[in-house]
C-alpha cells in the first residue's frame, strides 16, 4: 500500500545548521493498517509525513503508493491518495472562507471545473456530516472559519481530509495543541471516521497511551531512524513503562556517543 | 460642485472600477501584490487605439486589448511560478517591459482618437434618441455590472474557489489537490485581462492613448479596493466585496476630481494628481482607526474630555 524505500533527508546541507532529519527510513504499510508514530522532538516524524505527502522531496530513496512510484510527483498530485490533518489547527482550513466553502473545496481532489462549488445537494450533505460531529457546526455553515475555535477548526479539517475517501490518512499530532476535553472529542471523531471508512492511517502522537491504544502497529523514531517497530501479539504486551525505558536508554546512548566524540 | 463634474466622476469611476476589480483579484483574493497593472492598463489602451486609429472594428479592438492583458498577466505568472522570482519582482519586470512594448505597438508616445469610430460612437448610433451624457454612464454601468456578475459567478465555481483558497491558505489547498501555480496563473491572467479592458475603454472614452497613462494605476486601484473595504468592513461575501470595489472606485474618482477642480484654493496643481492619490490611499488605509478616534473624541466630549483607551 505505502512503501518507503531507504529515505534520506538532510536540511541545510553544508551549513552549520545541517540536520539529518531522516536517515534511511524503510517501512512497508499494508492496506487498512493504522500506524502510530512516537518519538522525541526533532526525531523526524513530521518530516516523514511531509515526504509521504510530497510537501518536501527526499534526497535519496523512493516513495510508492499503491504500487505507483510517486517519489517525484508533486504534492497536489498525491492529494488524490492522501488526506492530511496538521498539528496547527490554522493550517488545515481557509480562514476567510465559510465552513460550507471549505467543505466544498475538499470534495474533489482533481478535475475541478466551472461548476458551482456549492449547490443545494452538497450543502445538505455537508450539514448532515457536520451534525454527526455534534459540535453545532451545522448551524453556522455560512460563517467564516476564522470565527471558529481551534477544536472546531480541527474537527472541520478531519472531515475535509476524509471527505474524498483517501487511500492514506496522515495525522500529525493533530490534537496536541487543543484542550484535553476537545482533544478527546477530536480524537474520537477521528477514530470513528477511520473505522467507518477503514482508512489506512499514520498517526503521529506524543501521547504514549494513545500510541498503544489506537491502531495495530507502533513505531518509535529517533534522530531520523525507526528504532522500534511493533505489531500484533508483541505490541499487545508492550506497556507505556517499556516505551519510556526505551526512551531513557536512547538518551543514555546519546550521552555515551557524545562523550566518545569529545574524546 | 457641478452636475457635469459628478457625471464625469461617475463615468470615470465606472471605467476604472474594472481595473480595480482586477487589482482586487490579485491583492485581495490571491494575496499577490501584482504591479503588472501599471503596464497592462496602457497596454489595453495602446492595442485598441492602434486598431481603432487604423479604422478597425472597436469591438474587436477591445477583445485584442483583453487578450494582450491576459498575456501580460501570464508573463508575470511565468516569472513567478516557473522562474521562481518573488511576486513583486515578477510584476515589476513585466510592467517595465510593457513600457517598451506599448511604445512599439503605438509607434509613438500618443495616439489621438478624436473623430475615430470607438465603441461609444457605434453604440450611440444604435440609440440616436439618447444624448451621449445619458448613454455613456448607462453603458458603463451595464458593462461594469456584467463584469461584476461574471466575476462573482466565476469565484463561486470549483476553480474560482480554489483560486480564493490559494490566497487564503496555500499549503492547505495544495494538500487538497490544487496546483497553486495553476491557480495563480489563472488569477493573474484574469486580473490583467480586466485591467487591459479598463484601459481600452478609458482610451476610447477619453479619446487618446498615451504611453505614460499607466503611471500610478496600481495606486488608484488599491485606493478603490481599500475605500470599498472600509465601507463594508466584515460583511465579506464575494458579491458584497465586488460591489464595494466599484463604489470605492467611484468615491475615489469623485474625490480626485473634486480635489483637482477646487484644490487650487489649497495650492494644488494639476500635476499633483499622483500626490493626491497617494494621500488618499494613506488616509483610507488609516480610515478605520481614524473613524474610531473620532468616535472616542465625540464620546469623551460628553463626559470629561479625557481619552480612556
Ligand atoms: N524545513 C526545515 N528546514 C530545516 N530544518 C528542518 C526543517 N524541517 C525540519 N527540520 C529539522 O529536522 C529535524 C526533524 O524535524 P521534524 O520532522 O519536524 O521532527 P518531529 O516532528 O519529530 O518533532 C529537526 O531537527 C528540525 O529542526
Ligand atoms: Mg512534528
Amino acid at each position: 500500500m505505502l512503501k518507503l524505500i531507504n529515505i534520506h533527508k538532510c536540511f541545510a546541507k553544508g551549513t552549520s545548521h545541517e540536520t539529518n532529519a531522516l536517515r534511511g527510513i524503510k517501512i512497508n504499510i499494508n492496506e487498512g493498517d493504522f500506524l502510530t508514530v512516537i518519538g522525541s522532538n526533532g526525531a523526524g516524524k513530521s518530516t516523514l509525513l511531509n515526504i509521504i505527502a510530497g510537501t518536501i522531496l527526499p534526497d535519496k530513496g523512493r516513495v510508492r503508493i499503491n504500487g505507483q512510484d510517486v517519489t517525484n510527483k508533486e504534492e497536489h498530485f498525491r492529494a488524490r491518495f492522501i488526506g492530511r490533518v496538521f498539528q496547527d489547527p490554522l493550517m488545515g482550513t481557509a480562514p476567510s472562507m465559510t465552513i460550507e466553502e471549505n467543505l466544498a473545496l475538499s470534495i474533489k481532489r482533481f478535475g475541478r471545473g466551472l461548476n458551482l462549488g456549492l449547490n443545494k445537494l452538497n450543502r445538505e450533505y455537508f450539514r448532515n456530516k457536520l451534525a454527526q460531529l455534534e459540535l453545532g457546526l451545522e448551524d453556522m455553515i455560512t460563517k467564516k472559519v476564522s470565527l471558529l475555535s481551534g477544536g472546531q477548526r480541527q474537527a472541520l479539517t478531519v472531515l475535509m481530509a476524509t471527505m474524498f475517501d483517501p487511500k492514506i490518512l496522515l495525522l500529525d499530532e493533530h490534537t496536541a495543541s487543543l484542550d484535553p476535553e476537545i482533544s478527546k472529542k477530536i480524537q474520537s471523531i477521528t477514530q470513528d471516521i477511520v473505522q467507518e471508512k477503514r482508512l489506512t492511517t499514520i498517526m503521529v502522537t506524543h501521547n504514549m497511551q494513545e500510541a498503544l491504544r489506537y491502531g495495530n502497529r507502533t513505531i518509535m523514531m529517533d534522530r531520523g531512524r525507526i528504532i522500534l517497530d511493533v505489531s500484533g501479539a508483541e505490541r499487545e504486551n508492550i506497556t507505556i513503562d517499556y516505551l519510556l525505558k526505551q526512551f531513557s536508554k536512547l538518551r543514555k546512548e546519546d550521552y555515551i556517543e557524545d562523550e566518545l566524540v569529545l574524546v | 460642485m457641478t452636475w457635469s463634474l459628478l457625471v464625469h466622476a461617475l463615468e470615470q469611476g465606472l471605467v476604472f472600477s474594472i481595473m480595480a476589480l482586477g487589482v482586487f483579484i490579485t491583492f485581495q483574493i490571491l494575496n499577490f501584490p501584482d504591479l503588472t497593472v501599471d503596464g497592462s492598463f496602457p497596454l489595453g489602451a495602446a492595442i485598441s487605439a492602434k486598431i481603432i486609429f487604423a479604422g478597425g472594428d472597436p469591438f474587436i479592438a477591445v477583445i485584442w486589448a483583453m487578450f494582450g492583458g491576459v498575456l501580460a498577466g501570464g508573463l508575470t505568472a511565468f516569472f513567478h511560478t516557473r522562474l521562481k522570482f518573488t511576486n513583486l519582482l515578477s510584476g515589476i519586470l513585466t510592467m517595465t517591459l510593457l513600457y517598451s512594448v506599448n511604445l512599439r505597438i503605438m509607434g509613438k508616445s500618443n495616439i489621438p482618437l478624436l473623430g475615430k469610430v470607438t465603441i461609444l460612437e457605434v453604440i450611440q448610433s444604435w440609440f440616436p434618441q439618447l444624448s451621449s451624457d445619458q448613454l455613456t454612464p448607462v453603458l458603463f454601468l451595464f458593462v461594469v455590472f456584467s463584469v461584476k456578475f461574471l466575476l462573482d459567478y466565476f469565484l463561486g465555481t470549483e476553480i474560482g474557489m480554489a483560486i480564493r483558497a490559494t490566497g487564503d491558505n496555500e499549503q492547505m489547498i495544495r494538500s487538497l489537490g490544487v496546483d497553486t501555480s495553476g491557480t495563480k496563473i489563472i488569477g493573474l491572467c484574469l486580473s490583467n485581462g480586466l485591467v487591459a479592458l479598463s484601459g481600452s475603454l478609458f482610451a476610447q472614452y477619453s479619446g487618446f492613448a498615451d504611453v505614460g497613462m499607466g503611471i500610478g494605476t496600481i495606486v488608484s486601484g488599491l485606493a478603490s479596493v481599500i475605500i470599498g473595504r472600509s465601507l463594508i468592513r466584515n460583511r465579506g461575501s464575494i458579491n458584497w466585496m465586488t460591489v464595494s470595489v466599484i463604489i470605492g472606485s467611484i468615491i475615489y474618482r469623485t474625490t480626485v476630481m473634486v480635489a483637482l477642480r477646487y484644490g487650487y484654493r489649497l495650492g494644488f496643481q494639476p500635476g499633483d494628481l499622483k500626490l493626491i492619490s497617494v494621500l488618499l490611499v494613506v488616509i483610507s488605509l488609516t480610515f478605520p482607526s481614524f473613524r474610531g478616534k473620532i468616535k472616542t473624541i465625540i464620546l469623551n466630549n460628553g463626559s470629561n474630555g479625557v481619552e480612556n483607551e
